[in-house]
């Protein structure tokens, strides 16, 4: 193995935002009258001690560490930063690791983004989801639009080398014209890296409640397959492109994390409820934050489970993985039973015609919006 | 005491047919046949108190379902009359309720000199009972009018004692008074049968003739055969010979139910009892035949005998294509208890391989099915269900369709369909609803009666095929559950009938096709194109939905291209997630059908083939 990547998950927000299914946890949830520092107290301490258990794969390079939730941001700089150091010790991390912070954009200020910088972070991911109040307010967020604008100022002046956005679109009220000034909004803000989620209705979550209630309306598939076009249009127009079906970047800014994911590469996710990936070895962490540190400080492990790929899995993850990607599929790679069941494509506009006849299968804007599709051809 | 001890009581093949009285029970489903039954069996003292228990003949029969099937077909009943003070026997034979049935109906009444016509006099007359009646009345049989549950607060028994009066044509006087709860009225009631019935009449000379009015299969034993000696004697030495197919038969066994199986050397003139060959199929021993002594066989027949044609026809699919040698199996197994049941092999392409199924009514089809699920543990798809017709075409061929999608595509001349009377019971404020519903349904009204001040009977000819879809269901809702129906076949006709096809991107759903009339091709189109288009997931590229009668589209519908179909959401690195999601779709994507170049979920063909009725039981039964 030549190289490891870290995922941090920090588990806590101060609020559930209606639609999120994540493995986050209010203090209050946690512990009865609970405050952010009574209930992430000692999981740091945890996190280092799943540190050591990574041990042995000690001395390969480290391309890249992502800190997500939750909202890492809610934490003291300095706690983060005992993370990174505590990697440090048995990793050389060289000046170019893309080291990311997701954040909210009302969690942050100058001085915090400051200390940021100097405990390591060179990058940092703002969840905007949108620029307009009335699909905030039907996101259930904390933070106001202004509040994007002034972080992502703030983020640049500190030093970061690269500033990232997420956005959603699909949310019940939001119109087309919504969207496009939401992502128009974004790409005024100059920032390097862009991501758009379609908004999932998660079971469970209050947003799924309110849809079955009849308060909200369920998201439209065809209105999102239209914002879908626009973003990928304006990204494009804006010197963003494609690299990742819900992600744009200006050129050398395209998240080394998280082709990571998609490029199937090797990695150790640290924290409650986080996913592991080791050559065709996926694992993951017991999901309760206290469950996780009560087994870290008594000296166990906070596996829950795992799975050894076959081979047949592995193969059916790599497509569905790789095709997500610009780059695409080599057609070389594929049985050509599963060339033929998809050269359809090529002729009805999904796939790339240029890059079909050089042997890539690489998906149009229309072929990103049904890949889940393309996927299921191929993989039977 | 006017009950006999069983040992001490006239003997089969030894009782004088002048001391048999043989009737039947003709009732409405819950208007108390089975209260009054254990009522007789307690007052005749068959069964010792100390083993009474309620529904005592219907428990039999379910406990002897898991053990030997010796149905409480016929119960045989000693009695002393307290009028004449004479020793006599009863035998009670049990009807099916139902008009799909009316055959076998018809074969317990031809097995009974009387009828006592029981009715709920808190209820009335129901369509089937009068049917029912009717039939007895065209036998012959000797109709005795009793008024049940006379101790319930909400009896009205002046006023079905009224209406009763006036269906038989006797007076409101006549009309017997029981309760078979409390027992009031019922010895009274068993007089009457010895006074007002005929004893059976039969030559004791002759050579053998028994009817055959119910024939059950039985693991252990074989073929239980139920018969009602007319002429002669069969004793349990003889050999037996089936009048119709003249196959000869070893009697292992004769007996009579009192209510248990009792073996006895034989059965005479006018007796009732069970006979066991060792037959394994019900149809080598079918309801209706004559048997007759092998050795010195009968030259007439009762009755004329005549197969049940089988009238509604369906297809019946497994759900999952792997259990069609199991629903085979299943339909092997029926059919040795049930003669009518005929199924020959089909295949569709929507929906794959299964049976072509013919049923005697709408009753039987659902009997059958819900046996086929619950005794073979089946998950069944059944097509709507259809008529026979009679197709001409212009060549002088005459084509017999069962299944519409075989309906001929040249050019045809006239086409013939099954025409019933019905008879509907109804209180007389839903007239109205009733007669919007048989209009829209192609009726012609024949006639319509007063029972009584507020209730009537509505007699319409009706298409066969307008009441195999759902009429029942509708009839039941717009009159509130009140209404009653009956119907039978009365010939064919010819009707103004086309074929319509469904047709998916050009190519047509053979699970859709119906025969309809020309007026109503348009309406069942637009349903059918309307409902796939809610079902059927939207695909790749546009899927046209039509309704065609030939070449000629009569309705239309679009299903637009699926524009997206893709998880566009952060997913941090629970890859397992997205690939176990992925393998459920691979599944999924395994039970689609392909009908050209559409995937259709099977649900989808299930939910558009269900009734408004289905859709309403399916989602009671999730609550
Ligand atoms: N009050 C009253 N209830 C009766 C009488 N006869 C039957 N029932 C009730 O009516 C219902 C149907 O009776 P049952 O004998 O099963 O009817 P079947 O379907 O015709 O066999 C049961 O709940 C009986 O208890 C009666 O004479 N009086
Ligand atoms: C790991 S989440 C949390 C990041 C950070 N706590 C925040 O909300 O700003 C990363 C992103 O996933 C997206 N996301 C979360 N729930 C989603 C859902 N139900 N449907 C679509 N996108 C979702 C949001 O855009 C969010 O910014
Ligand atoms: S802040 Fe982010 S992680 Fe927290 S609840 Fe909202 S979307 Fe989920
Ligand atoms: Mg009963």
């Amino acid at each position: 193995m030549s190289a490891l990547s870290f995922y941090v998950h920090v588990p806590y927000c101060l609020r559930r935002c209606g639609y999120c299914d994540f493995n986050t946890y209010t203090p209050t949830e946690l512990l009865h009258n609970g405050t952010l520092e009574t209930v992430s107290g000692d999981y740091v301490d945890a996190v280092i001690r799943e540190i050591e258990l990574a041990r042995n794969y000690a001395g390969v390079e480290v391309p890249s560490i992502f800190f997500g939730g939750g909202t890492p941001s809610l934490l003291p700089a300095p706690t983060l930063g005992r993370v990174i150091e505590a990697l440090r010790q048995g990793w050389q991390i060289s000046e170019d690791c893309e080291i990311t912070l997701e954040a909210n954009p009302d969690s942050v200020n100058s001085e915090k983004l400051i200390q940021l910088r100097e405990v390591g972070f060179n990058r940092i991911s703002f969840g905007m989801q949108s620029a307009k109040a009335h699909v905030l307010k039907v996101l259930d967020r904390t933070h106001r639009p202004e509040n994007v604008s002034i972080a992502v100022e703030a983020a640049r002046s500190a030093g970061f080398e690269s500033v990232s956005l997420d956005l959603i679109y699909g949310t019940p009220g939001e119109s087309l014209e919504d969207w496009r000034f939401s992502v128009e909004t974004a790409l005024a803000l100059g920032v390097d890296h862009l991501s758009a989620y379609a908004l999932i209705v998660e079971v469970g979550t209050k947003l799924a409640t309110q849809i079955k209630r009849g308060e909200l309306a369920m998201p439209i598939d065809d209105l999102m397959a239209d914002m879908y076009l626009l973003v990928d249009q304006l990204c494009e127009d804006a010197g963003l492109s494609w690299y990742e079906l819900s992600n744009w970047s200006k050129p050398g800014h395209a998240s080394r994390h998280n082709t990571a994911y998609w490029k199937n590469a090797n990695w150790w996710g640290l924290g409650p409820g986080a996913h592991s990936h080791i050559d065709g070895i996926r694992w993951w962490n017991v999901k309760h934050p206290t469950q996780y540190t009560s087994a870290l400080l008594a000296g166990n492990s906070p596996e829950k489970d795992r799975e050894v790929l076959t081979h047949s899995q592995q193969s059916d993850e790599s497509i569905m993985l790789s095709i997500r990607m610009k780059q695409g599929i080599e057609l070389s790679t594929l049985a050509p039973g599963q060339q033929d069941r998809v050269e359809e494509y090529s002729r009805s506009g999904h796939l790339d015609r240029d890059r079909w006849e050089q042997g890539f299968l690489q998906l149009t804007p229309q072929g990103r919006l049904i890949a889940d599709r393309i996927v299921r051809e191929l993989v039977v | 005491m006017p009950a006999i001890p069983l040992a001490k009581a006239p003997q089969p093949a030894a009782t004088d047919p002048a001391q048999i009285r043989n009737f039947c029970i003709i009732a409405h489903i819950d208007h108390g046949k089975s209260t009054l039954a254990d009522r007789m069996l307690g007052i005749t003292e068959v069964v010792d108190p100390r083993n009474m228990r309620e529904q005592y003949l219907d428990r039999m029969d379910i406990e002897r379902e898991r053990g030997i099937t010796i149905k409480s077909q016929a119960v045989r009943l000693p009695w002393r009359s307290g009028i004449d003070g004479h020793e006599y026997i009863l035998n009670m034979i049990d009807t099916p309720g139902h008009v799909d049935f009316t055959y076998e109906v018809s074969r317990s009444l031809a097995a009974s000199e009387g009828a006592v016509l029981l009715v709920d006099c808190a209820q009335g007359i129901e369509a089937q009972t009068l049917a029912n009646l009717y039939l007895a009345m065209e036998n012959n049989l000797k109709i005795i009018p009793v008024l049940n549950k006379i101790d319930l607060p909400a009896a009205q028994p002046d006023k079905f004692a009224a209406e009763l009066a006036k269906l038989i044509g006797c007076e409101p006087s006549d009309c017997l008074r029981v309760s078979g709860k409390t027992g009031d009225g019922v010895a009274d009631l068993l007089d009457q049968i010895v006074a007002q019935i005929p004893a059976p009449k039969g030559d004791a000379n002759a050579p053998a003739r028994a009817l055959i009015f119910d024939s059950v299969y039985d693991v252990y034993r074989g073929v239980v055969t139920y018969v009602r000696v007319v002429d002669g004697h069969l004793s349990a030495r003889d050999q037996i010979q089936m009048f119709s197919t003249g196959v000869r038969h070893e009697m292992l066994e004769v007996g009579v139910i009192s209510p248990e199986p009792v073996p006895s050397k034989g059965l005479g003139v006018g007796e009732v009892g069970y006979l066991i060959t060792g037959v394994k199929d019900v149809r080598q021993s079918r309801v209706g035949d004559t048997v007759t002594n092998y050795n010195n066989p009968t030259k007439t027949p009762l009755a004329g005998y005549k197969d049940p044609k089988p009238m509604v026809f369906s297809g019946l699919y497994p759900l999952d294509g792997a259990d069609y040698p199991l629903l085979r199996e299943a339909l092997d197994k029926l059919q040795l208890n049930d003669a009518a049941l005929v199924y020959e092999p089909e295949s569709s392409a929507a929906l794959g391989f299964g049976f072509r199924c013919g049923f005697l009514g709408l009753l039987h089809m659902e009997i059958v099915r819900e046996r086929l699920e619950r005794e073979s543990n089946l998950s069944l798809i059944s097509t709507a269900p259809n008529v026979v017709y009679q197709v001409v075409l212009d060549d002088g061929k005459s084509v017999t369709v069962t299944n519409p999608s075989e309906f001929p595509e040249g050019k045809i001349v006239s086409v013939e369909e099954p025409i019933v009377r019905s008879t509907i019971l109804a209180p007389s404020e839903f007239i109205g609803a009733i007669m919007e519903l048989c209009q829209q349904r192609r009726g012609v009204l024949l006639g319509m009666d007063y029972l009584s001040e507020d209730r009537v009977e509505i007699r319409y000819t009706l298409p066969l095929a307008e009441i195999v879809f759902d009429f029942f269901d509708k009839l039941k809702s717009s009159t509130r559950g009140y209404a009653s129906l009956d119907y039978e076949a009365i010939g064919d006709a010819e009707g103004d009938l086309v074929k319509v096809d469904i047709l998916l991107q050009g190519e047509p759903v053979d699970a859709f096709s119906a025969i309809v009339h020309r007026d109503k091709a348009y309406a069942y189109g637009l349903m059918m194109t309307g409902k796939l288009r809610q079902l059927i997931p939207r695909q790749q590229f546009e899927v046209p939905i039509q309704a065609a009668i030939g070449a000629r589209i009569i309705a239309r519908e679009t299903i637009s291209a699926i524009r997206k179909d893709v998880l566009a959401k952060c997913y941090g690195g629970d890859i397992s997630r997205k690939r176990k999601l992925l393998e459920k779709q691979k599944e999924g994507k395994k039970r689609m059908k392909m009908v050209g170049r559409v995937e259709v979920p099977q649900e989808a063909f299930v939910a558009a083939l269900a009734t408004d009725a289905d859709i309403d039981k399916a989602k009671a039964d999730r609550k």
